[in-house]
């Protein structure tokens, strides 16, 4: 008995703790349904259009998907934006795959010298914020004339260490014994990539994927950079910060859409997600 | 004796031999990803290292000087220490929270998945969605301070005052927490549930359990753990950013703020100095972690 009130009380305390992550999610989904009027005259005093202090009511007064249809068909920019961020993040993905799987393939797979100094080296550059590099990294785009166009977010972020670093762990606990076996049968090593690697090594990959959409969807140091002169390549993490206060109406309404891709991708992905992140902790 | 350091020798040979035809083979799926990463990375990254040693043009070998430059400079002192102060508060405090929490979670069976999926959404909520929001909850006159008016405590500027350094923290916690709980999860339930029993029936108490079984178990964990969450707090550069602008309060200007500002005024040495100043750190830190690594093994 003592231990079942026990449970429920542990239980009720979790549930509390959620709260703290459901109200915030609350509060965008809820404004993003308001009116103009009704959320200007809630969130006015924040953003310095009007004195007094901020109001929040738990559910709109009128529900209306205005803002909704105002951003989609009346902010020209916020579909250019959004579009940037399309061009910018799935191209890296996509390289991220050319590029990361088969060198994980590499360090998971053969056993050479140097390769642990190899791969301390990828972890380094993985550890290194990005203001670290930064100078480096400007001084070689510049040279390729890339600044400033949508490749100077691409190309850099397709040779992340990241995805490299997350795909060998899971590379490596795929069984001795079973490319031992293809190998018997006559497979060669290209084919033992293709056929047995990245069967065995998808949740891997997709681990890879999900983290990393989640990283450069909410780019935001890269393209302030690298695009400094350019703000019409700027990708939709930075809507927000470029909205002149007129518009805070549409605000809540774009931070939903802006969340839409990612909440999906966690939804789909979470089982992915998970795996990524134990991975990503596991010692070699 | 001596047939036996042939044998050895052809061994040897053979191991070096089937290491150098490994060594191609991996060479083939490896260098796509070596050649862009000298490309972009470490030859521009040699390149910084030079530069740090020469002056504005670029063409005289000035040796230290860009290095006293940075260390003599006041903003740059304040940055490092603003961002010492903001890794030693919020990492631990991540650390012993999290695991708390995936303790209490460990054996939940009522929700579970409910509440990891609760847990780890924050990290998924794009940080342009959380910088409106914060806006709204934190401002000198936003919801929170409407609270506080009730209990008759007057208003608190939480971004523009020291306050912005907790909020800071909070917000970096909020953010991680779900990630850190996977991964002291991933580490709780590697320990194998036997220890327990043993324990049990030699009447060992809860709080003996965790401090003999559970903790030692997780000792290598810790240091992973404690490698990712100093990746993941870099990057409440971005909230910082989006909230508070290129010069915040004091007690948030960090290092990637100075660096971002040496940049828009296109400091090249400055920038040159202060990069291979923090790789050298890094690079230290990351040894003794895995010196600290190893010797725990043993």
């Amino acid at each position: 008995m003592k231990y079942k009130l026990r449970e429920e009380i542990k239980t009720t305390l979790l549930i509390g703790l959620t709260l703290l992550v459901w109200i915030p999610l609350w509060m965008i989904l809820s404004g993003s349904l308001m009116g103009e009027s009704e959320i200007v005259q809630n969130v006015g005093p924040v953003f310095n259009q009007s004195k007094g202090m901020a109001d929040w009511t738990l559910f709109p007064q009128y529900l209306t998907m205005r803002p909704f249809v105002k951003l989609l068909f009346d902010s020209p920019n916020f579909f250019i934006m959004f579009w940037n961020s399309c061009i910018q993040v799935i191209p890296i993905l996509i390289g991220q795959l050319l590029i990361a799987t088969p060198a994980a393939w590499g360090f998971a797979r053969y056993e050479f010298r140097g390769k642990n100094i190899l791969f301390f080296l990828y972890i380094i550059l993985m550890v290194l914020p990005f203001q670290v590099t930064m100078v480096s990294s400007y001084l070689v785009l510049y040279r390729f004339k890339l600044i400033d166009t949508h490749l100077s977010i691409i190309l850099p972020n397709i040779f992340s260490a990241f995805p490299v670093f997350i795909m060998t762990k899971f590379f490596k606990t795929i069984p001795k014994s079973l490319i031992e076996a293809a190998k018997l049968d006559g497979a060669n090593e290209g084919y033992l990539f293709l056929k047995v690697g990245i069967p065995l090594g998808k949740s891997g990959i997709f681990s890879a994927l999900v983290l990393g959409f989640i990283e450069y969807w909410n780019a935001i140091e890269q393209p302030i950079t690298f695009l400094v002169r350019k703000k019409n390549l700027w990708p939709l993490s930075l809507y927000i910060s470029s909205i002149t206060t007129e518009k805070i109406g549409v605000a809540f309404s774009a931070s939903v859409i802006i969340l839409i891709p990612t909440l999906l991708i966690f939804l789909y992905g979470q089982k992915y997600l998970e795996q990524g992140i134990a991975a990503s902790g596991l010692k070699e | 004796m001596l047939s036996k350091l042939k044998i050895k020798n052809i061994h040897l040979r053979y191991f070096r031999y089937k290491k150098n035809s490994e060594f191609k083979k991996a060479l083939f799926f490896l260098a796509p990803s070596l050649l862009g990463i000298s490309i972009f990375v470490l030859i521009p990254f040699v390149d910084v290292i030079r530069r740090s040693f020469f002056d504005a043009m670029n063409k005289k070998y000035v040796g230290l000087s860009n290095y006293y430059s940075i260390l003599g400079n006041e903003a740059f002192i304040k940055a490092v220490k603003n961002t010492v102060r903001f890794l030693g508060t919020c990492i631990p405090l991540l650390l012993v929270l999290t695991l708390l929490l995936s303790l209490l979670l460990y054996k939940q069976k009522k929700h579970k998945e409910f509440l990891k999926i609760s847990f780890l959404l924050p990290m998924s909520i794009p940080v342009a969605s959380v910088v409106v929001l914060w806006k709204l909850l934190f401002h000198e006159n936003g919801l929170i301070n409407v609270l506080l008016h009730h209990f008759h405590i007057s208003n608190i500027n939480f971004i523009n005052s020291g306050k912005a350094f907790y909020i800071l923290v909070f917000t970096y916690i909020w953010k991680n927490a779900g990630y850190d709980m996977i991964l002291w999860l991933t580490g709780l339930y590697g320990i194998d549930e036997s220890y327990y029993e043993a324990a049990s029936v030699d009447g060992a108490g809860r709080v003996a359990k965790f401090y003999y079984i559970t903790l030692p178990n997780l000792l290598p964990t810790i240091f992973m753990i404690g490698v990712l969450s100093f990746i993941n707090s870099f990057k409440v550069f971005r909230e910082a950013y989006l909230i508070a602008g290129d010069y915040p309060n004091n007690s948030i200007y960090m290092l990637q703020h100075i660096l971002n500002n040496w940049f828009v005024s296109l400091d090249i040495q400055k920038m040159s100095a202060a990069a291979v100043l923090t790789m050298l750190v890094f690079l230290i830190l990351i040894l003794l972690f895995k010196l600290l690594d190893k010797t725990q093994e043993e």
